[in-house]
Order: structure tokens, then C-alpha cells, then sequence
């Protein structure tokens, strides 16, 4: 795939540069193009003279990053203590049902990918999963599926 | 700009003075923390806009002497009942509405804030007592909280640092830099008894002297914003409602030490704290709180946001300042401590959330106050986030010395209908699992400490009967061998195995040898790993082993007594209610289910693998789970 390193070069010249801005430039690429492309982190590499493996070390590290692309609309499922009690395995399945895809997957169409996490600070609200950084509290398998089946349908009155 | 002291404080009497005769006059305060706006708070918050704007009630001086153009309609932060939101607190009345739907605006608008009448129906519903009641203030779960740096619930307005400094905010910054110096200020803490609200409950005032002691020619501040123990969210709700308790404690802390930079972690998880934090960064600095020569007295400070990326092991300190760096966040030995030598080397000062939102309480108030609250080792107050099948979920801040029967009960309404009690979950992963024997123990850290627990962030969770204690070990052992960051073996392969050992038991599979192995490995773990996460992430096991013994022993001899562990469960079908017709034999992904059209089917146990599958079929509700 041709890219152009514009984007990139932006999100360097926001944070100056730096070495230390390491996981700040990579949360911007990880949100420009929904994961770390392999090309971007080679870019970046010599950008701030860091070894590559060094950028994938600090990649896999943390549970934001992926090195696969990611779905327009990211579903992170919490399986935090709250939500897990309350029963967030129920709600994985019904997205595998829907979705026919398991954590850390995506749909063949890019639209949809599915993350498990620790905890989204919605405990209150258990079990909560977060799509696009909206919050959705106090789910039920039948809400889950209406969630998603709603996303889709705008999706496809917006083609 | 406020470039002296003087203007300062002739600035803060302003804003008190416009603060008292707003609350005197109508406003409207809605409740867009996290767990509101999930339930459509800004929904709420915009058909108030309409409608106040279409009955021309916004700029409208006979309903309100504000100034010209101040709207009535005010964000406030999380007020700690998250399952009752939205929330909509209505001043001067004090009227506390919730479960608030888009169609009730028009009925607040009208009855409220039109006519000064309550609407009934939406008044908060006290648990306790079971009944409504028209203030928050009334409740019984308001009075048996300690609001300290919670104060001002339902009526602050998180995102305006003219709100926050009418509320007594940054006057302690000012006194500080005014009229006191670093040593009075570390005296003070001390004094104060003020412990870490991280987890450790580490005397604050001590890390301070030795971050002001040391010498350097530059010094750091850091704000540990990272949370990530799954089922706290008392960070992420003070970030939210109040980010200028925090800075303004961080600027403070700043002054102390004498450093001249800050970073504040927060996770990348909590977008709107971010920007909360980055709203009051940039607001301080447009006041001259904050940056370069601050309020004319020399002092430079300068505070940034570093988002955190999601791992567990990136709370503890060391790895924390890894991960500031750009690096992996792997912990490292200690000594040196971060404050001899933190970030690049340099001293640095790190401490908690909530730690920080104290310090600006503290210097205005004074200690002998602040003792008044909590008890003699731990004093002050704590935020605890309470969840699980409670009548009340949310925030909640209590004095150290409360016990968890008041809180589950008084002050959470106790459990939802039918629940029973049988445990709760305190202090997340590095936590413990406390029966019900300890429902009159007074939390503080020392005694925690001594029942093998911990204060740890303060989530606590309410475990009932439907859930099994091995699986929660095996969950919490599941997280940690996740979080672990691999570099000492004990906790990387330690956790595994016994990750391993507890799946046994969840699946049936476990023998009498894997319990021993199991107290073998936990304690093994704790006295030879090298970081918190590896030193605690046994206390799961060992409590539930502790007080929970029958229920492993009870998966040994093939029962799960909460019947939650599948692998227990028995399909059947009833042959009274079965009408034979074969719908649960053509779904069941086994074959295990045969029998003759128009008699009752049966299922080979040998066979089933417990998937439910036939259950869902069923349209007579004929298969039964033993
Ligand atoms: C695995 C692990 C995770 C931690 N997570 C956090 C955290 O999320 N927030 C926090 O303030 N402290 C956390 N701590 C404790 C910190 O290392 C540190 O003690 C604390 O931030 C110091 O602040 P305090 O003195 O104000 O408590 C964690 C410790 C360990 C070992
Ligand atoms: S105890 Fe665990 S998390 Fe801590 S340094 Fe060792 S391997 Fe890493
Ligand atoms: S689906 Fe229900 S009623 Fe029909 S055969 Fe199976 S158990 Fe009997
Ligand atoms: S639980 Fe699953 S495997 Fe067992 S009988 Fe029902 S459908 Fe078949
Ligand atoms: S446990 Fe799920 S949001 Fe905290
Ligand atoms: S978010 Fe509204 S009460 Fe917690």
C-alpha cells in the first residue's frame, strides 16, 4: 500500500520531536489509522532515531496498541471485577453471535473489532462496554445485539 | 491574568460573592460524569437548553440576577449515585431529581423551575427508608457519608475554575506561596497524617521531606492517574468533577520540592478526565496560576499530561516513570526511591490522585480538623467505589473507621431484592475477599493490613451467592497473569501455574495435591517477586483459601455450591413438561440429546458439553440446569 507520510509528519511535529512522546505519537497514529502500521513505526523510527524493535517493544506493551487494523467502530468489552460478576462473558457471546468475531478479531469489512479490557471506569454501570468512546451501561445480551444492529443500519443509510 | 497575590484574593472574594447569589437564584445542575452521560445525560442537558432557550427563560433577568447571558443550566461533576442517574439537582430548592428522562424536562421546566413545586415522581428514592425525598441532603445515605473533598455534590461545576475558586479553590495555593514556606508546608502533612491513597498508605509527609531534601538541579511532580484496578473508578470520578483540587495540590506539591515540572498520568481509558484535566490545565495558566512566575512571587511551574496505554503494571511507580519516559513500563528495584531518583535520573515526587486532592483541604482548613476525621493512624476521609447487586451503586466517601455494614447497608440501601451476602472484594487484584465475619471491621489501612487485606484504590465489590469464590481467584489470577509484566519469574510463571491449578477446580478437574501446591505457589509468589503487583497478586488466593476453604474443597468433591462453574452443571430435561418435540436434539451441537418425537427427549451426560444451547430452544422451558 502507497502512503504518504503527511499525517505522520504532523503528529511528530505536535509533540516536538520527542523521544519522551514516544505513546503519545503512537496513540495518534494508533487513532489516525486504527493500529500501528509497520511502515509508520519504521517511519517514526528514523524520525526519532529509536530502533524500530524498540517502537514495536513499547507496541506490544500496552493493551492500546494493535499492530493489526482495527474496525471503524472498536467494541471494548470490559471484563473488569464489576462487569465480570455481572456477567460480561454473556455479552461476549452475544457479540461473537452477531458479529461472528472473538477478541482482538475484526470483521472481514472492517467495521467492527472486539477487545476485551480491565476496567473502562464505568463500574457503576456493570457490566459497560465502550464503542468509539461512548459509553454503553447495564448491558444485556438483547441490548448488545440492538447496539450493534442499530450501528449497522446507520452505516448503511449513510452509503 | 491575576499577576499578584493581592489580585488574587480581592479576584476570589469576587467569585464568592457571584457564587452566593447564584445559588441563592434558580440553577439547574446536570450530572455528566461517565455513568450519567452513558444513561443520556447530555440529552437531558440539551432539551433543557431548548426548552429554557424557546420559553425564553435563558436570558431572562426576572428568573435570574446572574449576569446577562449566564445561563441557569450548569454541568456538574459525578455526585457518586451512578445507578440512579441521570441526575438533576435544582437549586435553591435543592430539589434532587433522577432516573431523569428527555420527556421529564419539560415537567421539571414547568413545575420547578416555572412554579417552585417539586415533580414527586422524579424525586430520589432513599433506599433505607423507602421513600422519596426532596433533597439529597434528606437522604440517609447523605448523612452517613463524610463529603470532605467531595464537597459542594450536585452543585459545582467541574469545568469552570471561576466555580471552583468561589468555592474556597486556590486559596490555599495563594497562602502557600504567600506566606509559607516549604518546611512549614512539609511540617503540615506530617502532621496531618495524611497516608498515600494509592494503595500503600505510605505517610505522605515523609515521601515529601525526602523529595524536598534531596538535591538537584531539577526535581519533578507526578500525578498517578492510572487506575487500572478493575472496578475502581474513584480517579477517574475526581478527575471529572473537580480537576482543580487536583492541580491546585499539584502545584502545591510543586512548591514544596521545589520542582519545576509536573506530569499527570492518566489512562488513555478516560477520555473525558483528560480532558477535564487539560481544560483546568489550560484555564490556571490563563489566570496565572500556573506557569511562569506564578502570581508574581518567582515561583515557575509547569504541568503536563502524559496518557497512560492500558497495562496494569504501569500503576506502580517505577514503571510508571518507565513509561513516562517513553519506555516499557517495567518496574525496577528500589532503592533508590523515585524521590532520590525518578524521572531521567532526576528527584521526583509521585503520588495518588486523591492524595493530591487532599493537600488544598488540608492547608485551608488546617490539621486539627482534618483529625477530626477518620481515626488516629488513618485519618481523613476515603473514596470508595461500590459495586455489584447494590440498590445504590456509585462514589461513595466515608471517614477511615467506617465499616463496610454501614456502607453496604446504610449508605448503598443494602442488596437488591433476593440477593444474599456472602462476600465482598476490596482492594482489587492486590486485594482480598472479606466474609461476612467482617462486616463490623472498621476500614482503615493497619487494620485491613491485619485480616491479610488492603485499602488498595477502594474499589470494593459485593459478592453474593450466585457467585462461586474459586472463580474469583481464578479471575483475579487470570488478570495478573495477563499483567504481569515478565521480568521476574515467580510472578511470570508463578501466576501462570497458579492460574492453571485454580482452572482445575472451575473445571472439576482438581485433586487434593493441587490445593497444597496451590498454598505452596501463592506464598512462594509473594516473598519472591519484585514488584507490588507480583508481592499481591496471591492475597486473592490466600483469602479465599482463608475463609472460602469449604467451596474448594467443595469443587474437589464435583460440587461448585454457587453453581456458577459450568463444568458443574448438569443439563436435564424434565419428562413432566417435555412434549417430545425433538427441537433441543436437532440444535445440540454434541448429539447428545435423543429420544423419540411425542415422548419425552433425554440427554447423555457423557456427551453434553454444557453449552445451553438446547436451553434457548426449549419454547416450554422443559431443560433444567442442576
Ligand atoms: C501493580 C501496581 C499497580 C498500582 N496501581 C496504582 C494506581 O493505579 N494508582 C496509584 O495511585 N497507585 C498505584 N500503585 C501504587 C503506586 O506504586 C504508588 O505507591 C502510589 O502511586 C504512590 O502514591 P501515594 O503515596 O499517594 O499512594 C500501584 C502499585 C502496584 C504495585
Ligand atoms: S513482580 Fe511481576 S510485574 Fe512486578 S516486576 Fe516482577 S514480573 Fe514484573
Ligand atoms: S425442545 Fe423442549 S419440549 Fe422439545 S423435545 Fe426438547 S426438551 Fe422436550
Ligand atoms: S447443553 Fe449443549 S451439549 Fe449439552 S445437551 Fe444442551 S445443546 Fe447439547
Ligand atoms: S469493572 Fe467494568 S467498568 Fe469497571
Ligand atoms: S456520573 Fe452522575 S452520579 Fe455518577
Amino acid at each position: 500500500m502507497e502512503r504518504n507520510f503527511e499525517k505522520v509528519e504532523e503528529i511528530l511535529q505536535k509533540h516536538g520531536y520527542k523521544k519522551e512522546n514516544l505513546i503519545r505519537i503512537l496513540l495518534d497514529v494508533q487513532k489516525q489509522y486504527r493500529y500501528l502500521p509497520e511502515d509508520v513505526i519504521n517511519y517514526i523510527g528514523v524520525a526519532l532515531q529509536i530502533p524500530p524493535a524498540k517502537i514495536f517493544g513499547v507496541g506490544t506493551f500496552y493493551a492500546q496498541f494493535s499492530l493489526k487494523p482495527k474496525g471503524k467502530y472498536t467494541i471494548l468489552l470490559c471484563d473488569g471485577t464489576a462487569c465480570h460478576m455481572e456477567g460480561s462473558t454473556a455479552l461476549l457471546k452475544a457479540i461473537e453471535e452477531e458479529l461472528n468475531i472473538k477478541p482482538g478479531e475484526v470483521t472481514k469489512d472492517l467495521m467492527f473489532s472486539v477487545d476485551q479490557v480491565g476496567c473502562l471506569g464505568a463500574c457503576a454501570l456493570a457490566p459497560a462496554m465502550v464503542i468509539n468512546e461512548e459509553v454503553y451501561g447495564n448491558l444485556t445480551p438483547e441490548k448488545v445485539k440492538q447496539i450493534i444492529k442499530k450501528i449497522e443500519e446507520g452505516e448503511k443509510d449513510a452509503q | 491574568m491575576l499577576s499578584s497575590v493581592r489580585q488574587a484574593i480581592e479576584f476570589i472574594e469576587k467569585q464568592k460573592e457571584k457564587r452566593n447569589e447564584k445559588l441563592r437564584d434558580l440553577s439547574i445542575y446536570v450530572c455528566v460524569g461517565t455513568g450519567c452521560t452513558a444513561k443520556g445525560a447530555m440529552k437531558i442537558y440539551n432539551e433543557f437548553q431548548r426548552i429554557l432557550e424557546k420559553e425564553g427563560l435563558i436570558d431572562s433577568v426576572k428568573l435570574s440576577k446572574l449576569e446577562e447571558h449566564e445561563s441557569p443550566l450548569k454541568r456538574t461533576g459525578c455526585c457518586g449515585r451512578c445507578s440512579n442517574g441521570p441526575l438533576v439537582n435544582i437549586l435553591p430548592h435543592g430539589y434532587f431529581y433522577a432516573h431523569v428522562t428527555v420527556d421529564d424536562v419539560s415537567k421539571i421546566v414547568e413545575k420547578t423551575i416555572k412554579r417552585g413545586e417539586p415533580v414527586e415522581e422524579l424525586l430520589l428514592f432513599d433506599p433505607t427508608t423507602n421513600q422519596r425525598v426532596k433533597t439529597l441532603e434528606e437522604t440517609t445515605l447523605y448523612e452517613n457519608q463524610n463529603f470532605y473533598i467531595m464537597e459542594d455534590i450536585g452543585k459545582c461545576e467541574c469545568d469552570n475554575i471561576e466555580d471552583y475558586m468561589a468555592r474556597g479553590g486556590y486559596s490555599s495555593l495563594i497562602k502557600v506561596l504567600s506566606q509559607m514556606k516549604p518546611e512549614e508546608i512539609v511540617e503540615m502533612v506530617k502532621a496531618s497524617g495524611l497516608r498515600g491513597r494509592g494503595g500503600g498508605g505510605f505517610p505522605t509527609g515523609l515521601k515529601w521531606e525526602a523529595a524536598k531534601n534531596s538535591k538537584a538541579e531539577k526535581k519533578f511532580v507526578v500525578c498517578n492517574g492510572d487506575e487500572g484496578d478493575p472496578g475502581a473508578f474513584m480517579n477517574r470520578t475526581l478527575l471529572e468533577r473537580d480537576p482543580h483540587l487536583v492541580l491546585e495540590g499539584m502545584i502545591i506539591a510543586g512548591y514544596t520540592i521545589g520542582a519545576q515540572k509536573a506530569y499527570a498520568y492518566i489512562r488513555a481509558e478516560y477520555p473525558i478526565a483528560i480532558h477535564m484535566f487539560q481544560k483546568a490545565i489550560d484555564d490556571a495558566k490563563r489566570l496565572g496560576l500556573l506557569g511562569e512566575n506564578i502570581l508574581g512571587t518567582g515561583f515557575s511551574f509547569d504541568v503536563e499530561i502524559k496518557e497512560g496505554a492500558g497495562a496494569f503494571v504501569c500503576g506502580e511507580e517505577t514503571a510508571l516513570l518507565a513509561s513516562i519516559e517513553g519506555k516499557r513500563g517495567m518496574p525496577r528495584p528500589r532503592p533508590p526511591f523515585p524521590a532520590q531518583s525518578g524521572l531521567w535520573g532526576y528527584p521526583t515526587l509521585i503520588n495518588n490522585v486523591e492524595t493530591y486532592a487532599n493537600i488544598p483541604r488540608i492547608i485551608r482548613d488546617g490539621v486539627e480538623k482534618y483529625r477530626k476525621l477518620g481515626v488516629t493512624n488513618s485519618p481523613g476521609t476515603k473514596m470508595f467505589s461500590v459495586t455489584g447487586p447494590l440498590k445504590v451503586t456509585g462514589i461513595i466517601e466515608v471517614q477511615f473507621g467506617t465499616t463496610l455494614r454501614k456502607i453496604i447497608y446504610d449508605i448503598c440501601g443494602g442488596l437488591v431484592n433476593g440477593e444474599e451476602f456472602k462476600a465482598v472484594q476490596i482492594g482489587g487484584p492486590s486485594g482480598a475477599c472479606l466474609s461476612k465475619e467482617f462486616l463490623d471491621m472498621p476500614l482503615d489501612y493497619d487494620t485491613l493490613r491485619s485480616a491479610d487485606a488492603m485499602v488498595g484504590s477502594g474499589g470494593i465489590v459485593v459478592i453474593t451467592k450466585r457467585t462461586c469464590m474459586v472463580e474469583v481467584a481464578r479471575f483475579f489470577l487470570d488478570f495478573t497473569k495477563r499483567e504481569s509484566c515478565g521480568k521476574c519469574i515467580p510472578c511470570r510463571e508463578g501466576t501462570m501455574q497458579a492460574y492453571t491449578i485454580l482452572e482445575k477446580f472451575t473445571k472439576g478437574k482438581a485433586t487434593k495435591q493441587d490445593l497444597e501446591n496451590l498454598e505452596f505457589l501463592a506464598k512462594l509468589i509473594k516473598t519472591t517477586s519484585l514488584c507490588g503487583l507480583g508481592k499481591t497478586a496471591p492475597n486473592p488466593i490466600i483469602s479465599t483459601l482463608k475463609l472460602f476453604r469449604d467451596e474448594y474443597i467443595a469443587h474437589l468433591n464435583g460440587v461448585c455450591p454457587s453453581g456458577t462453574c459450568t463444568a458443574f452443571k448438569k443439563y436435564t430435561i424434565n419428562e413432566q413438561i417435555c412434549k417430545g418435540c425433538g427441537l433441543c436434539a436437532r440444535s445440540c451441537p454434541q448429539g447428545a440429546i435423543t429420544g423419540e418425537r411425542g415422548k419425552p427427549y433425554k440427554i447423555d451426560q457423557e456427551k453434553c458439553l454444557k453449552c445451553g444451547l438446547c436451553v434457548e430452544k426449549c419454547k416450554f422451558k422443559a431443560i433444567e440446569i442442576l
